[in-house]
């Protein structure tokens, strides 16, 4: 296919425009995040910081209980990963390598469920985990991500356990070992960087949820990272501009480190759904 | 279209075969006979999925016909439709419900645009195509807390980016963008379209890559321009995903809280609160467990129409299933 040379020159404007779309915001975050408060306070805002400064970060962390917030999300996303993948995979794999209207209906549940109005939710699941002493704590909130994650967990999953040819299993049966056998020691360990790819996309899930986490959690001691963010916008909606993009920056990085090790896996994933859509 | 291996290859280059990747059977038939006793590997997913999700749901519905109340002793009665009766003189709710409709096409429309512009663009031979690819993906991995936070920044009216660069263009001065009461919709309503715009262009980009490439050159070589080629070969094929992921979109929009949460708060004068922001204020701060239930009812209504349109499209659109 041959394109023209005005068409060639079109097609580099409009892709840069789109990074400079894409990257703007983030690169102002950036730059605000090492600005001292004098060229915060300036009218006439630079791109670059004159002087940068580290102090953001210091006093992000000495006014919002920043650290045990990130503690929090920590262990919050850590066990949402691993029970999401160590429930997901049995199911991902009967959904895998079985159909019937059963499990047809279960995938058609995992689709549906990606739309699952949580304004509605919500209300049962808090009277649910008041009625269970779990709310405000960070247990009950996993309790909650692990369902939240888990229909994408089982699409992602249920891909990988496909490209495991069956004969493997077949194979490993005949030579008389049981189901979960086949399961734990032919199946799980090919099905190894499917099964990582999962549980850092439920980390992310977890690690960035904000709603679940808005109306569960009540004291300092259980909120996490995105909650505590949004308590450097005072009630009047000012805000202490340096700490609070330095306290949003310091949520991010986990958050773009993982992405970018799972980004093709995770792209896949959509992909394939959308395809097959 | 390719038989599916649930994971056609990824728009980026393929890395090295991490995993071994068989052609398996489209859909995924019965691979190998799995016995009934199978089953039991069901539960520990399955119990948690009808007592976490399944069950609120229907417990929300029922909600929604009582008149529960937050810190109430008398208990909980039944008081039939009254909550949804009540909603149809809401008119702070119904405006919420527009506000809520437009926002969801308003993200959704731009951003199928732009993002089937980026789709195109990034399936050509293009130099910066590599960057493009992994910048994309930063509004994705970003917490939605986060995003609307820094956008709260590229609006400030003193230290935002964009009255700067609008100032240095000699275009105004220091608006507040946010809470000004024609501009707090469009303001957040362009966040919207950034935070969405990669799964959106993925989605796409994927559908591109499953059109058959030597439909493409035949056409060109008929001499079909850049227009009757997109329209004949591209548009078809792409027609499913596109179908599917703008339903979608509409969906998730449609639900959306943190990011105008972040944003907003729903201000200036409610201008910018979405129903979701409305459920929540009326069940978290005002303690109307049962008329909030009421109005997320109201928008799971709305969802699943949109939902069947995503299913139909589904069923009718795809040749691979």
């Amino acid at each position: 296919m041959r394109t023209g040379r005005a068409a060639r020159a079109g097609q580099y404007l409009a892709l840069t425009g789109y990074l400079v779309f894409l990257t703007v915001p983030f690169l102002w975050l950036l730059s605000l995040s090492f600005k001292p408060v004098r060229e915060l306070a300036s009218l006439h805002p630079t791109w670059l910081p004159r002087d940068p400064t580290l102090a953001n970060f210091r006093q992000a962390f000495e006014e919002q209980p920043l650290l045990r917030a990130a503690g929090n999300s920590l262990v919050a996303a850590v066990s949402t990963a691993l029970i999401c993948v160590l429930i997901a995979t049995p199911m991902a794999y009967v959904l895998a390598r079985r159909r019937t209207p059963l499990t047809t209906a279960a995938t058609g549940w995992v689709v549906v469920s990606q739309a699952f109005p949580f304004a509605l939710v919500i209300i049962p699941l808090f009277l649910l985990l008041r009625n269970l002493r779990l709310v405000d704590s960070v247990p009950g909130l996993i309790l909650v991500y692990v369902v939240w994650a888990l229909p994408f967990a089982l699409w992602m999953l249920v891909g990988h356990v496909r490209a495991i040819p069956p004969e493997l299993e077949e194979a490993a049966a005949v030579d008389g070992a049981g189901r979960v056998r086949v399961l734990v020691s032919v199946v799980a360990p090919l099905l190894a960087p499917g099964l990582a790819a999962t549980a850092l996309f439920a980390f992310i899930t977890a690690w960035n949820e904000f709603f679940f986490a808005l109306v569960l959690l009540k004291t300092p001691e259980s909120r996490t990272l995105p909650v505590v963010l949004t308590h450097f916008i005072g009630a009047e909606g000012v805000a202490d501009l340096g700490p609070l993009a330095a306290a949003a920056l310091v949520a991010t990085v986990p958050s773009l480190v993982v992405f970018a090790v799972i980004q093709r896996r995770i792209t896949s994933g959509i992909a394939a759904g959308a395809v097959r859509a | 279209m390719t038989s599916t291996t649930s994971a056609p290859p990824p728009p980026t280059r393929r890395r090295p075969a991490a995993r071994p990747v068989t052609r398996s059977r489209r859909g995924g038939g019965p691979a190998r006979p799995l016995d009934h006793g199978a089953w039991f590997l069901v539960l520990p997913a399955l119990i948690p999925i009808l007592l976490l999700s399944v069950g609120p749901l229907l417990y929300g519905v029922a909600l929604a016909f009582t008149d529960a109340q937050a810190g109430r002793t008398a208990p909980t009665r039944w008081i039939g439709t009254l909550n949804f009766s009540d909603l149809t003189r809401d008119t702070l709710f119904q405006e919420s419900f527009g506000i809520g409709l437009l926002w969801a096409v308003g993200v959704t429309v731009p951003q199928f645009a732009l993002a089937l512009g980026l789709a195109l663009l990034l399936d050509q031979e293009l130099r910066l195509r590599w960057l493009a690819r992994a910048l994309v993906i930063i509004p994705w991995a970003m917490p939605e807390v986060v995003v609307g936070i820094m956008w709260r920044l590229v609006y400030h009216p003193d230290a935002g980016v964009l009255n700067e660069t609008l100032r240095d263009l000699g275009l105004g001065t220091g608006r507040d963008w946010l809470t000004g009461l024609g501009t707090a919709l469009p303001a957040v309503v362009l966040v919207g379209v950034w935070a969405g715009l990669p799964q959106t262009t993925v989605a796409l980009l994927a559908g591109l890559q499953n059109t058959p490439r030597e439909l493409h050159e035949a056409a060109a070589l008929d001499g079909a321009g850049a227009w009757r080629r997109f329209r004949a070969v591209t548009w078809p094929a792409l027609r499913p995903v596109a179908l599917a992921i703008t339903a979608l979109n509409l969906i998730w929009n449609l639900n959306a809280f943190a990011l105008v949460y972040v944003l907003t708060g729903g201000g200036p004068g409610g201008r910018t609160r979405l129903p979701a922001l409305f459920v929540y204020e009326e069940a978290f701060r005002y303690g109307q467990f049962g008329y909030a239930a009421a109005m997320g009812c109201v928008l799971v209504a709305v969802v699943s129409v949109l939902l069947a349109v995503f299913l139909v499209g589904r069923l009718t659109g795809g040749d691979d299933r």
